[in-house]
């Protein structure tokens, strides 16, 4: 143990970064409260299993078998790097050097299996990269993919080669360094091994250099900690609770809307007593709630989570039949403006917020001038993106982290036809057809037997 | 024909006839609004009908007491109009005591089956391709005798509302295996089906603007899976052709598009319609396809 100013400094560095981070997500924890209540208690086991196999499993990236197995590499990069990153947070705070060592051949396995994953770590990325930028990948391409979303893909791709370039560097000079002393450093280094060449022979400047790329290391990580927030890559902690409150139900059962169901009861039996409307706090009658969505307020905390656990793979636009057929509809958009229009309203809790990036990233700008309307439903969404919906669920089954854009799309078709009666006209004509005739088109419910006229069957 | 073959008269029990009797059926059939209403789809009702008349099982339809389940207006955003349509239906299910609902449409079996119990609708509900393959699997119906599918290509078009809303991919399949055809996958099938494009209300207006209808990209995958063409998988994004390609020119010998839903009925039909193959590619509902190889067609 070699106890110095250096340690100080680290105790200062990593309580910064932890710090900061624990204020940007009390933020966002009151941004995804501010939804409806969702009782999603229950069901523990279910879900814990859903997380296992979603989540920490990757069920659903194996759909897609190339970024599956590219996705793999990092993300098991990223599990056996933690390991690393508590042996240098006790070797920073207590001036420990490699204090894992004492694991033996464990440590080695450990340091080689760190190695060799963070050398597929960079190919990974760098092929990641290509299909981003050069290759034709159509979901990368998009209109709500352009100025932050773009940037902030690559620049992850950046931040992760820059901290495998620091570890590579850290490892090697450390070795190198142990190499001209004579000594044996404990541990394996497959890749920093290749590496030494590259590096000085002089032993003050190893000792530099083993210094810079530790620090690096470990100033990056706390520096991406704090730039998850502001990043799609949040999902990288956003997913597991997200796949652990999804729904359990069929796919096609959509919620009946409870309130509705106390005015339809009453209506067909007068003796019904619906419950008393809510009140605030001192007694005052509460406003009533709207049907549906017009604000990112009215849809269920479970969807502002899911915003925030969106990675913007787009894999839920690249299966719409509507959008694949050119209309204007993209699930990952409304994923998307729900999580912008959350930061808009109420805290933001970003250091790089996505409107300082260019009158692109705003998806109407006309439309975002207009106060009155400046809703999510409209200011973001148009209801033409809406009414292009099949409800098919084909996003939803995309989804890798199992969130649910078709929520939100009928949530925001409910407020236009329950609110504002905004719905297509050949909508309201089938309407009324239900309400009249009891079927959608316009016949007659007299005819509603017809079918069965003359009907034989042949006798065998 | 009809002179060799023995027919009679069907008459379709009432649930209200039966009730006055003090019968009550093993099976309510849901047979939906377009079962009733839509020309195309009644032929589906009835074929239906014959099966069920067949196997001689005890069933009994609502008639004119039957109303909309509501999907439409639901999935539309209308959760009023909905709820009045789904508690009046649970009224009349309820009245005459219904335990099992037997229905055609996918999208009135997600409904009753999913959304009906939180408003006091509790069913054993079950789709006609669930149904037809239990059928099959207790040796009732064996799919011979009638006409045969030797030879004949058949490419199943999966209902969003039966499969990804409800997870049954096996049973329609089942069900055509018996018919001794050659049957072929589209390359989006399954969990990764197309939709026809009428789901969610979409069947009552007017596609929003864009390049191309839903149907007509689905009839395209559909009508390439079924050529083997390669040329035109080509230009679906990422298919490939699974199926030999067919020599140009050659008897296509009736392929047919098999579906399991109304909608994709209709807006399949309407795709090989615009694509001017209506000469040798047919859109049959599952229900058809057996009474057929059943020879209950009278």
């Amino acid at each position: 143990m070699h106890f110095s100013i250096q340690n100080i400094l680290f105790l200062l560095v990593a309580v910064a970064g932890f710090g900061l981070f624990a204020w940007q997500a009390r933020k966002i924890r009151a941004n995804i409260l501010v939804g409806r209540d969702r009782d999603m208690s229950g069901h523990v086991n279910e879900r814990l299993w859903k997380t296992l196999l979603v989540a920490f499993g990757q069920q659903k990236m194996f759909k897609r078998l190339t970024p599956a197995f590219l996705h793999l590499i990092v993300y098991v990069g990223f599990i056996v790097i933690n390991i690393e990153v508590i042996e240098i947070m006790v070797d920073g705070l207590f001036g420990t050097h490699r204090f894992l060592q004492f694991l033996g051949p464990l440590y080695s396995a450990l340091t080689g299996t760190n190695e060799v994953l963070g050398a597929l770590v960079v190919l990974a990325v760098v092929v990641f990269w290509w299909r981003r930028n050069v290759g034709v990948v159509r979901r990368f391409t998009g209109p709500e993919l352009r100025a932050w979303p773009k940037l902030d893909a690559n620049v992850i791709l950046y931040v992760e080669v820059v901290l495998m370039v620091a570890l590579f560097t850290m490892n090697a000079a450390d070795l190198k360094l142990h190499q001209l002393e004579g000594k044996d450093l404990p541990g394996a280094f497959p890749v920093s091994s290749l590496l030494t060449g590259l590096f000085p022979d002089n032993l003050t400047a190893l000792a530099v250099l083993e210094r810079v790329g530790w620090w690096a290391h470990i100033v990056g990580i706390l520096l991406f900690l704090n730039y998850l927030p502001s990043s799609k890559h949040f999902h990288i902690i956003m997913a597991f609770p997200n796949v652990f409150y999804s729904r359990l139900v069929p796919q096609g059962q959509f919620s009946n809307v409870e309130s509705i169901t106390h005015e339809v009861k009453a209506m067909m039996d007068p003796s019904y007593q619906v419950p008393a409307p809510a009140t605030n706090p001192d007694g005052s009658a509460a406003a009533p709630t709207p049907f549906g969505a017009k604000d990112v307020d009215d849809l269920a905390w479970t969807n502002l989570l899911s915003a925030y656990s969106c990675t913007e793979c787009g894999r839920c636009t690249s299966v719409c039949p509507a959008n694949l057929t050119g209309k204007l509809l993209s699930p990952r958009k409304i994923i998307m403006d729900t999580r912008d229009r959350v930061e808009e309203k109420y805290n933001s809790p970003l250091i790089f917020h996505p409107s300082l990036y260019g009158p692109e990233a705003k998806h109407n700008p006309q439309e975002q001038l207009d106060k009155e309307n400046h809703t999510l439903l409209r200011g973001y969404v148009t209801p033409e993106e809406l009414w292009a919906c099949t409800t098919c669920n084909a996003c939803v089954e995309a989804c890798p982290v199992n969130i649910n854009p078709l929520e939100s799309i009928v949530e925001m078709r409910r407020f236009l036809v329950l609110e504002e009666s905004a719905a297509p006209n050949s909508l309201n004509v089938m309407f009324s057809n239900i309400e009249n005739n009891g079927a959608p088109w316009a016949f007659s419910p007299s005819d509603r037997f017809n079918w069965a006229d003359d009907l034989f069957v042949a006798e065998k | 024909m009809a002179e060799q073959t023995a027919k009679r008269p069907v008459s379709v029990p009432l649930m209200a006839d039966l009730a006055a009797r003090g019968e009550s059926p093993e099976i309510l059939f849901w047979v939906g609004c377009a079962g009733a209403f839509d020309d195309r789809y009644k032929r589906v009702t009835r074929a239906f009908v014959r099966i069920l008349e067949h196997v001689g099982v005890s069933y009994a339809v609502l008639g004119m007491e039957e109303s909309c389940t509501g999907d439409p207006a639901k999935r539309a955003g209308n959760e009023f109009l909905f709820q009045m349509q789904a508690m009046t239906n649970i009224a009349t299910l309820n009245g005459y005591g219904i335990k099992k609902v037997v229905t055609a449409c996918p999208h009135c079996f997600n409904t009753i089956k999913n959304e009906y119990p939180a408003l006091g609708g509790e069913f054993e509900v079950i789709h006609h391709s669930t149904f037809l393959q239990q059928l099959i699997n207790e040796g009732k119906v064996t799919a011979k005798g009638g006409e045969s599918f030797k030879g004949r290509r058949i490419t199943f078009h999966d209902s969003c509302y039966l499969g990804r809303a409800n997870n049954i991919y096996e049973a329609p399949r089942e069900v055509l295996e018996v018919l001794d055809a050659d049957l072929l996958e589209m390359k989006r099938c399954k969990t990764n089906g197309l939709c026809c494009g009428a789901g969610g209300a979409q069947m009552w207006k007017e596609p929003e603007p864009g390049k191309k209808d839903v149907n007509i990209e689905r009839t395209e995958e559909a009508l390439a899976t079924l050529d083997g063409d390669a040329d035109v998988l080509l230009n679906l994004q990422g298919v490939e052709s699974t199926a030999p390609v067919l020599p140009a020119g050659s008897n296509r010998g009736g392929s047919v598009i098999a579906v399991a839903c109304p909608f994709c009925m209709t807006m399949m039909a309407d795709g090989v319609k615009n694509k001017e193959r209506e000469q040798d590619v047919q859109v049959f509902d599952l229900a058809e396809l057996i009474a057929s190889a059943e020879g209950l067609n009278a």
